[in-house]
């Protein structure tokens, strides 16, 4: 398999996702299958293309620098799992 | 072993753009907690980032600014990292392309050695959040207000020896934006923050120490004493035969020391990609020269002018332009009223002083070259004397713009005194009153007739013509 197990636990951890030994096994299969699906693509000859920046052929979309109103607090703490009257709440960062 | 100290700053400065890099929401500073946020600065899903064209304006001038070329095509880079200072989970930065690299910023430190600061590149990004941690409790506190404000990172490469070199570094920047009107540069209010990396070697060696890195340190001084405490740490680890760990530490200037981070906060691993929501952006030929040719006189440029033109030491010219708001201020005066020694003598005696006294900040003073320059008309045709100018002057400086001069002088009685009979008349008063110290002027004391002339202004008020009365007192004292 592509993927080995320390892998799929190091990608876990910084997703701060807790996974047990079946979820991990699983993970690991269906992230190998993701990466070997991707193989099809190496398969193709791009030495002579140009490398690819972005995917769309946008460029400078920007706005002016002028305020619009923001959400009103209550709105914007609505969907918090832990709040005060103010803050978003979470448990304390350092110790 | 002599070792040496290498040191490489990574300064982040707030852009003072009205709104944040990716949505319309205030960038002021200050506001109560969570009342400038919206879906995309607090990463609501399904929201979508807009470019703020100012930024780039201010940071393509900036680029200019600080001598870097600026990148034709630049994009910005997802940098995914998982902390509650940022609801998005990830950083909106630029890793490939940067909008600008290969710059350099020149220096003199205050024991006047120059140097060139190389800066190595700068990119844009977007602010986190603040977070405010409870003193006895066990939360945390999370104000997204920040979060989306506009940030310039500029990377300098490791050309720092010494402490003198980083503030003189840091000085030049802000005096850099503050030019240029790019950033408030406050750093009390977190708007310009230093990462210091810093390595010791043996002096001599051309190959770098392993280095760490302290982040966020947020005052000169600060700065200078977490490099203090990093140098001699580092120093004493290798001395005893021991290895620096690349590690990040924090700063912590209420204890006087840098602690190693816990090694799981330490793992960086960003997993940068491209940045999808944001299309990459063009910089033309055109508008760069368009900036070039907005680029305002700096500092250096201004004290130079100064020098030459005003006939100011280069000392008082450095002071003078070291804040664009007070240059700006010395140099309209001026204009208005053609005597520059003299409005020197007030800004660097009176001006600087009251700001110091009452710990007023440049862009807080609100005198204008008109009043300043009406008040230096009083001083040159003699209608009020230095003495009790310095009086006015507290009144211009603290008073608006409508402050009438004219009416304050004549309401306190202020105006100086030419009459020589009553000057003559209190000199002889003077002289009678303190025979001894005529006696030791007899005695060649010759100095002791700067007494006389004080007491002789003090009795007068500080109006009367100091010339007038150094003739009179020396005239009396030959005499008696």
């Amino acid at each position: 398999m592509y993927i080995t197990k320390d892998v799929v636990l190091n990608a876990a951890f910084l997703s701060r996702i807790k996974l047990d030994e079946k979820e991990t096994e699983e993970m690991q299969k269906q992230m190998s299958e993701i990466v070997e699906f991707m193989d099809i693509l190496n398969q193709v000859d791009t030495d002579d293309n140009e490398s690819l920046m972005h995917t769309s052929e946008i460029t400078n979309v920007m706005r002016e620098d002028e305020t619009s109103p923001s959400y009103e607090r209550e709105d914007i703490l609505k969907n918090a799992p832990c709040r005060n009257e103010e803050y978003f709440v979470v448990p304390k960062t350092v110790e | 072993m002599k070792w040496e100290t290498v040191i490489g700053l990574e300064v982040h400065i707030e852009l003072a753009t009205k709104t944040k890099i990716f949505c319309s929401c205030s960038a002021a500073f200050g506001g109560a907690p969570n009342t400038q946020c919206c879906p995309v600065c607090t990463g609501m899903p399904g929201s979508l980032p807009v470019f703020n064209k100012k930024v780039l304006e201010y940071a393509v001038r900036t680029g200019l600014a600080l001598n870097c070329d600026i990148t034709r095509y630049c994009r910005f880079d997802r940098k995914n990292y998982f902390y509650p200072d940022l609801p998005r989970a990830y950083q909106i930065s630029q890793l490939y392309l940067p909008f600008a690299e290969n710059g350099f910023v020149d220096i003199k430190t205050r024991s006047g050695k120059k140097s060139r600061i190389r800066i190595h590149e700068i990119h844009m990004e977007d602010d986190a959040g603040k977070l405010v941690h409870s003193v006895e409790g066990e939360f945390t506190y999370l104000d997204y207000n920040r979060c989306g404000i506009p940030l310039l990172e500029i990377v300098s490469e490791p050309d720092f020896r010494e402490t003198d070199e980083v503030t003189a570094y840091l000085t030049k920047l802000k005096s850099v934006f503050e030019y240029l009107g790019v950033s408030d540069c406050r750093m009390e209010e977190g708007s310009m923050r230093a990462d210091v990396n810093l390595s010791v070697r043996p002096e001599g060696s051309s190959k770098l120490g392993t280095r760490t890195e302290m982040k966020n340190i947020n005052s000169f001084r600060a700065i200078e004493r977490a490099i203090a405490y990093e140098t001699k740490r580092q120093t004493e680890v290798l001395e005893n035969g021991g290895k620096i760990i690349q590690e990040t530490r924090r700063w912590d200037d209420v204890k006087g020391q840098s602690f190693a981070m816990r090694s799981k906060e330490n793992a960086q691993d960003y997993r940068y990609f491209p940045e999808p929501d944001i299309p990459p952006l063009y910089i033309t030929e055109d508008e760069i020269n368009h900036y070039r040719e907005v680029c305002p006189e700096f500092a250096d440029e201004k004290a130079e002018r100064f020098v030459e033109q005003m006939n100011l030491t280069e000392e008082d010219a450095e002071i003078i332009t070291a804040s664009k708001k007070l240059a700006d201020l010395f140099e309209g005066t001026v204009k208005l009223c053609r005597t520059p020694s003299e409005v020197r003598f007030w800004f660097m005696s009176q001006l600087l002083y009251l700001m110091n006294e009452n710990n007023i900040h440049a862009d807080k003073v609100t005198l204008t070259p008109e009043k300043f320059a009406e008040f230096i008309g009083f001083i040159n045709s003699g209608i009020i004397t230095r003495q009790t100018g310095r009086e006015v002057f507290e009144q211009i400086f603290f008073g608006d713009e409508n402050f009438d001069i004219a009416a304050y002088i004549k309401g306190n009685n202020l105006e100086q005194v030419e009459d020589s009979g009553l000057i003559e008349a209190t000199v002889q008063e003077i002289l009678t009153a303190n025979p001894k110290a005529v006696m030791q002027y007899k005695n060649g004391e010759t100095k002791i007739s700067g007494f006389f002339v004080g007491q002789v202004m003090k009795k007068l008020k500080g109006k009367a013509d100091p010339s007038l009365v150094n003739k009179a007192v020396a005239e009396a004292l030959d005499k008696a």
